[in-house]
Parts: C-alpha cells; sequence; structure tokens
C-alpha cells in the first residue's frame, strides 16, 4: 500500500484537488495557513484559481462568486476569519450555493491564541450568520479523514446545495498521518442553475431576496425540507465498544482520538466504557444517541470548549439519563489520565 | 414591433418584467426623475450594440439598483452589501469569456464595500464596474453616504454634513487613479444631453476593454436621486450641476488600455488521469509494507517526545522517525508544537509509533524523550513514564538526567555532528542513537524516509552518515 505522510491541512488540500474543487479563496491564519500554502501551490499548477483575498470577507464572497459560476470552491479559516464569513455563509445558504469551508479552531474569544480549541461549535452548527438556515458540517479526526471528508464535503454540497464545513481543531491540521491517496473524482455534476456566461443560462437568476412575504416563507420552508431530508440521510458517526458499555464517552475531533484512548485504559480497569464519536456535527447524531440512553447508565462529553456539543447531547438523551461535561479550553488538551480521573468520579 | 420601436427597449431587457412582483411589469420600480433607469438603459444598449448580453453576468447590489435583474435579460446574482467586486473577482476568474458588470451605488461601492473594491481595482480583475454616485443612501430612506457633499442635509445628517464629524466626500476615481492595475476610470454626469452622451460614450468603452480582457473599468454617474435630496424630479440636474460639479470634477481618470496586454488565464486541469500526473500522484507515496521485525516488548508500540531549541531540527527528526516506521508497516503520528514558541524558543513534536490505530497523538507522557538541549531535559524529564528512555545530548546538556526509574542514554549528537562537517545533522545523530538503541526500525527503511523528507538532495549523504554513526554509537553509549 503506498501512502504519503502529510499534515490534516495539507491532506484537505489534497482532497479538494481530487474531488475536482476549481478554485481556492482565503486570508492567511494560524493554525489553517498551510492550507492556503498548499493551495497556492498545486491550484496554480493545474491552472486553477487562487486568490489570496484581501480579507475573509472577500475570501468568502468570491465564494459565492465560484459557486454562482457552478464550479466546485472552497475556503479555509479559524476563528476569527469564521467570524468574518458568516454573513457570507448566510447568503450562500439562501441563495442556495454549494462550497465549502474549513474550519481549523483555535482559542477564543477575540484574538484568543493560535492553540487548539472547539470553541466555534456553536458559531458553526448552530448558524452563526442570520436567518433560518443550517450548513453540514463534518468533522475529521485523521490526516486521512481531512482528505476523504473533504472530498465528501464537495460531493454533499453540490448533492444538496448547500454549504458544507470540514470543521475540526489545531490539533488534526497541525498534525501528520499516513494518508492513503484517493482516485481523483471524474463526474462532477454539471450545474444547469449557474451563471457562465452562456446562452443557455442566461436567464438564471442567483439570488436570496424575496421582497414578498409569502415568496419568503415558502423559500425558507423548502430549505427546510431539504434540512429534513439531510437530517434523514446523512448522519454519520463512529462507534467505539458500545456493545456492553455502560457509560459513553461523546467527543470530535482530536477528542474523539483521545477518548478512544481513555476506553481501551479504563477498560483495563474494569471500567464498561464506549465511545461515540459524531463525523457530521449537524446532521447530529441525535436518534443514535437517543437510542443508547435507553441502554447506558450515563454519558461523559468531552470538548475543548466550555461546553456547546453537550447541549446537543442533552437534547438528543432528553432527560433519561445523566451527561456529564469535562472540558479544557484556551489551547488546552485534555489528557487521557485527567479524563479517566473524571470517569472515576461520574462511574 | 412597432410598438417596440416606439418604447425603444433595447433587447438586453425582457419585454415584460415577469420576476417584478405586483401587477405592473412594464415601468421599473424606481421614484420618478431617478438616475438608475437611465444608467441600466445605456447599459443595456451597449450590451445589445456589442452583442453580449448572453455573455453578461450582472451583479445586483444592495441599494435602490437591488433589482435590477427585474429589467436585464443576461444572467443575474444578488449579492451582499458592498461585496459585488469580490463576486465578481470570482465570476471572472471562473468564467474568463463571460462580461462581469457589477453595478454599485455609493454606499455600496464607498463605505461597506471599500475593501472589496479597491483589492478588486488593485488586482487589476478583468471587470467592469459603474458606480451610480447620487450622494446618498435612497434605499435606506436618505442617510448620507460617503459621498455626501459637506453641508448637505440627510437623515443622518439633519444639520449638513460637518467635515469635523464626517469626514470629507470621497472621490472614487481619483482615489483609485493612485493604483496602477486599473485600466479605464471616469467621471459622467447624468444630466443633459451632452453629458448623456458622454455618459453612453463611457459605458460601452468600459465594457468594450473587458472584452478585450484588458483589465478593471469603473465608470462613475453622478445620479440624480430627488426623492433622496428632496428636490423636484425636473431640478434635480440643476442640483447635481450646483452641488456635485464643484466637488466631483467630470473627466478622465486613466484610460491606458490601449497599452495593457490582454489578460490571459490559465486553461485548467481537470482531467484525473492529467491531474495524476501534473501532482505525480502515483509517484509521491512511500510503500508501507507488513511489519516483519519487532523490537523487545519494552520498546516496541513507543510514543516519543523529541525536544530542542528552533533550528535544531527536532521538528525533521520526528518526521523522519514517524515516515520510516511508516514504511515498515506501522500506524504513525507526528504533532508539532506550533506557534510563536517556535520561533527562537524551543520546539518539540509528539510521535506515536504503533501496530494498532492510534488513538491520542499527544505524548503527554512518552514511553521516549529525546533532548537535545538543556531546557527540553529539564521541562520534559518527569513526564517520561517509568521504565521508558531518556536520549539526551551532552554536548550541550551539562547536567544529568534526574531520573532513576528510566534507561538514560547519553549521546554527543552536536560532538559528532561537528566531526562530520556539520553541526545542524545532530538531530539525525540523535535519530540514529535511538533506533540503533531500540532495534525499533532497520537502517534501510530510514534513509529511505530520510531522502524522502530531505529536498536539497546534496545534503542526503550527510544526513546518513549521520544517522549511521548515532546508530554505531547506540551501542557504545557515546
Ligand atoms: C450589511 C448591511 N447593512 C445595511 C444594509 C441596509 N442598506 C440597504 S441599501 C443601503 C444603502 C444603499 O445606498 P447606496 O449604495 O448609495 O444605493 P442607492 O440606494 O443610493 O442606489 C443600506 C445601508 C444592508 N442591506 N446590509
Ligand atoms: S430613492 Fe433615489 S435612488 Fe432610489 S429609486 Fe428613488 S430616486 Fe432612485
Ligand atoms: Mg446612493
Amino acid at each position: 500500500m503506498s501512502k504519503v505522510l502529510i499534515k490534516g491541512n495539507d491532506a484537505t488540500v489534497l482532497g479538494a484537488l481530487l474531488a475536482g474543487c476549481e478554485a481556492y479563496f482565503g486570508y492567511p491564519i494560524t493554525p489553517a495557513s498551510e492550507i492556503a500554502h498548499a493551495a497556492a501551490k498545486f491550484f496554480s499548477l493545474l491552472g486553477r484559481t487562487f486568490i489570496q483575498a484581501e480579507s475573509e470577507v472577500g475570501a468568502i464572497n468570491m465564494v459565492y462568486g465560484a459557486a454562482s459560476a457552478g464550479q466546485r470552491v472552497m475556503t479555509a479559516s479559524s476563528g476569527p476569519g469564521i467570524s468574518l464569513k458568516q454573513e457570507g455563509v448566510s447568503y450562500c445558504a439562501g441563495s442556495e450555493l454549494p462550497c465549502v469551508i474549513v474550519d481549523i479552531v483555535r482559542g477564543g474569544p477575540g484574538l484568543g491564541n493560535i492553540g487548539p480549541e472547539q470553541g466555534d461549535y456553536n458559531q458553526i452548527v448552530k448558524g452563526g450568520g442570520h436567518g433560518n438556515y443550517k450548513v453540514i458540517v463534518l468533522s475529521p479526526n485523521s490526516s486521512q479523514e481531512m482528505c476523504n471528508l473533504t472530498m465528501l464535503a464537495f460531493e454533499l454540497a453540490d448533492k444538496y446545495r448547500i454549504p458544507v464545513y470540514v470543521l475540526t481543531d489545531g490539533v488534526i491540521g497541525q498534525m501528520m498521518e499516513p494518508v492513503e491517496i484517493q482516485t481523483p473524482v471524474k463526474d462532477v455534476p454539471d450545474k444547469k442553475w449557474a451563471l457562465k456566461g452562456t446562452p443557455e443560462t442566461a436567464p438564471n437568476l442567483i439570488t436570496s431576496i424575496y421582497m414578498d412575504h409569502e415568496d419568503l416563507e415558502q423559500h425558507i420552508l423548502k430549505l427546510d425540507r431539504k434540512y429534513k431530508e439531510i437530517e434523514e440521510k446523512e448522519v454519520r458517526y463512529e462507534e467505539y465498544k458500545l456493545e456492553d458499555a455502560e457509560i459513553v464517552l461523546i467527543g470530535y475531533a482530536v477528542i474523539s482520538r483521545i477518548l478512544r484512548t481513555v476506553v481501551d485504559e479504563a477498560r483495563k480497569d474494569g471500567l464498561k466504557v464506549g465511545l461515540l464519536r459524531p463525523i457530521t456535527l449537524w446532521p447530529f447524531p441525535c436518534v443514535k444517541i437517543g437510542e443508547l440512553s435507553e441502554k447506558v447508565k450515563s454519558f461523559l462529553v468531552v470538548e475543548m470548549s466550555t461546553g456547546q456539543m453537550v447541549n446537543d447531547v442533552k437534547l438528543s438523551v432528553n432527560g433519561k439519563k445523566p451527561v456529564h461535561l469535562y472540558y479544557r479550553v484556551g489551547g488546552m488538551v485534555p489528557s487521557t489520565e485527567e479524563i479517566i480521573k473524571k470517569l472515576d468520579e461520574i462511574k | 414591433m412597432a410598438q417596440k420601436l416606439l418604447v425603444k427597449k433595447p433587447e438586453s431587457f425582457w419585454d415584460i418584467y415577469e420576476r417584478k412582483p405586483g401587477e405592473d411589469k412594464q415601468s421599473t420600480h424606481y421614484c420618478p426623475g431617478c438616475g438608475h433607469g437611465n444608467v441600466h438603459k445605456l447599459i443595456a444598449e451597449a450590451l445589445d450594440d456589442f452583442g453580449v448580453t448572453e455573455k453578461a453576468i450582472l451583479i445586483n447590489p444592495v441599494g435602490c439598483s437591488v433589482f435590477a435583474y427585474y429589467y436585464f435579460r443576461c444572467g443575474n446574482v444578488q449579492v451582499a452589501h458592498g461585496r459585488a467586486p469580490a463576486v465578481g473577482t470570482a465570476l471572472s476568474r471562473c468564467n474568463p469569456d463571460s462580461l462581469v458588470i457589477c453595478y454599485q451605488g455609493d454606499g455600496d461601492l464607498a463605505a461597506i464595500g471599500t475593501n472589496e473594491l479597491i483589492h478588486a481595482a488593485n488586482r487589476g480583475e478583468n471587470m467592469t464596474i459603474f458606480f451610480v454616485n447620487n450622494a446618498i443612501y435612497g434605499m435606506t430612506g436618505g442617510q448620507m453616504a460617503p459621498t455626501t457633499l459637506i453641508g448637505q442635509k440627510t437623515m443622518t445628517t439633519p444639520y449638513g454634513r460637518n467635515s469635523q464629524n464626517e469626514g470629507y466626500p470621497i472621490k472614487v476615481c481619483e482615489l483609485l487613479a493612485s493604483l496602477e492595475a486599473p485600466v479605464y476610470l471616469e467621471r459622467v454626469a447624468l444630466t443633459d444631453a451632452k453629458h448623456m452622451a458622454k455618459a453612453r460614450q463611457a459605458i460601452r468603452k468600459a465594457i468594450n476593454n473587458q472584452i478585450n480582457k484588458k483589465g478593471f473599468s469603473l465608470v462613475e454617474l453622478l445620479s440624480p436621486c430627488p426623492t433622496g435630496w428632496g428636490v423636484e424630479p425636473p431640478d434635480a440636474h440643476k442640483w447635481i450641476e450646483e452641488n456635485m460639479f464643484p466637488y466631483f470634477k467630470l473627466g478622465v481618470y486613466r484610460d491606458v488600455a490601449d497599452q495593457r496586454e490582454p489578460i490571459v488565464r490559465a486553461k485548467r486541469i481537470m482531467d484525473p488521469k492529467e491531474v495524476i500526473e501534473k501532482l505525480s500522484l502515483d509517484k509521491i507515496g512511500l510503500e508501507s509494507g507488513g511489519i516483519t521485525s519487532v523490537p523487545i516488548d519494552k520498546y516496541a508500540n513507543p510514543s516519543l517526545k523529541i525536544a530542542g531549541f528552533g533550528g535544531q531540527g527536532v521538528l525533521l527528526l520526528g518526521e523522519v522517525l514517524a515516515k520510516a516506521a511508516m514504511i515498515k508497516g506501522y500506524e504513525v503520528s507526528w504533532l508539532p508544537s506550533y506557534g510563536p514558541e517556535m520561533r527562537g524558543g524551543t520546539a518539540n513534536c509528539s510521535v506515536i509509533i504503533q501496530k494498532e490505530k492510534i488513538g491520542s497523538p499527544m505524548a503527554t507522557n512518552p514511553k521516549v524523550l529525546i533532548a537535545m538541549n538543556r531546557p527540553s531535559l529539564e521541562k520534559f524529564q518527569n513526564d517520561v513514564l517509568p521504565g521508558g528512555i531518556i536520549i539526551y545530548n551532552t554536548s550541550l546538556i551539562d547536567i544529568e538526567p534526574s531520573r532513576k526509574d528510566v534507561e538514560i542514554v547519553s549521546i554527543k549528537a552536536t560532538g559528532i555532528a561537528d566531526e562530520l562537517g556539520n553541526v545542524r545533522v545532530a538531530n539525525m545523530v540523535a535519530l540514529g542513537t535511538y533506533i540503533g538503541y531500540t532495534g525499533l526500525l532497520g537502517r534501510e527503511e530510514v534513509l529511505k524516509a530520510l531522502s524522502d523528507s530531505i529536498s536539497r538532495k546534496n545534503l542526503i549523504s550527510l544526513n546518513e552518515e549521520a544517522i549511521i554513526r548515532g546508530m554505531e554509537c547506540a551501542g557504545k553509549r557515546v
């Protein structure tokens, strides 16, 4: 088997190129800058578009433009830049423009620091921009998934005409792991609704404005039906030793990696612990967690935020079992020992 | 047909404005005397004459002209307030043969959208901007615009614009004329027939420049907003002449399209086979085989912390190690400390090597510490698991590790590197020491990993020598 040892950030660019992404627009920020570096190098090599935008606002609006042109397009940033992009993401959602946005989360609020964190969960999974909209959020936890889930992100974006986030933390972005190179996507869908400056596309209109109240209500309801379909079809998660688990650990991105080690360690001490890792943060695996809450004793959510995803877990558990939370923030990553100690407290 | 001639509606407009809500599908939504309708007409006529309607993509701004798409029979996209030049940038790059027109008001272009404007202009994007300067925010009910004149009363300058509070009106053409890239900048006015003729010419020129791929053109049109100014439509032209002409001087601020080469965009490589070839995807991978030999148990499945000062190459040491283990068939991960501490200070990385899928990539309590300088030894030695290994660089560390419950391996890494001719290969001496001592990996995969990791091929043999010396020394405990 042939593999390359690359950073998660580089793997996401590889995935984008393989998925037929034609344009990259971004503004540098640690810990996501390697994405811009790799994009500058490889998009240009393939004659595809790379622009270092004047700001994240500029970048996301370029994404809006390229998506309007019917091309696969991406941008990447970290917390402060994602905050700036939110206006544009709302417009993309409203105009039903497919695009891929990568967020390599760092410490916040404000300038925070460049350490790994997961404090962007709410601003991404819960919308962040104005209006009634949702975005698909995929959360890789390895370099291989940075590549594969980026490819999937493009596919889902086109399938549902929706912005898709690849959300992970600084650790996954900066870590190098072996990646098996996938085959490039052959058939990128042709988008009849796009603007290509051709006679066929001249009648097309891309917009998010519906002045008539009834029209806007209909538009929002249409989006909502699409979101329902996504909730039904696109939930993804990974289970680890859940069969006989009494305590379910839940975490995403680097935390899910640490929790895997915790499961193995805790089981050596006879604790029946398992792991549920949401791969899609929206749609969230509510149904699966709801089912688990019928048979397990309790849940422990571990985050690198003061408790954001835990609210989705609580909604899914719906009061049936205790949901505990352990977290570190500010760039601190919880150690397996800390989490095992917490497990001992709650078992 | 006869009727069409009567109203002289350009072909680039829809015959009936189906997109416009309400009963009246014939007239525009603009106020009587508004300049927007005139600008639309001039643009539509130019599109007709150049025969480029179907190539055109009109970017609808936020402002009174947000509904320009009611009228134009070309591709239309509605965008966020002020962002048209960014959206247009991408549309132009993605469709190099289309005609990208940004239509923007003064609030849209010269207030909220200045950043996007200036940078699109500065990149010399092949696009055309029609900038409708009516010195007011029309759509939102007559607030101050960046182009509102000194003394002009608006809803948000009820006592008149005061330079001490609001600064001076922005002169967009003059501002952009300080940039190198734009090929054409002109300010015209929608007043009497003479000025209208100039406006028509300017609009054509700006479109023609783009057809010829000459880059960025902007036409600023001083345009009436009788509603916003609180004047009767017939008096609006006089208002422009009296109030705007003295400050916003009409004229050409740049016209160099003739001197510029057409912009050429690269051809995209999308075919999977070509992509693989161009990126050498079939060549960059390393074969990762089944693990054939394993070290004794206590050295198996290590987690390592590798630390030193920036410039000692500890990250590369970790990378070569991880890559070699990958070639051997192990699961591996490599995680650097990243950020400001790398600049000048200490650097470290965690490397995990194991047969099973890797959980945590952090070596918080490593089995192995490779310390290249004293602060690294002091900082990390107490984290090492009992029974683990500390390898330390005695050339730079003048203390002994305090741990008694781990195996201590000393190596004069920097000294040996110096003997080899370059202190910078001390990292590879340490790497050789580690694999020689534990037998985790063989020489072959390490040297293969090395040559894959080092881009300057003339340095490979020196690094190889360093690794081999380290391996030899491992037994002798230098
Ligand atoms: C982000 C944002 N802020 C504010 C507005 C409200 N708004 C709509 S149009 C407009 C001003 C438009 O003025 P101008 O660009 O001069 O266009 P005009 O109507 O004068 O043609 C404003 C502030 C908005 N739609 N979006
Ligand atoms: S408010 Fe002014 S700019 Fe808007 S339509 Fe009326 S006259 Fe035209
Ligand atoms: Mg205005």
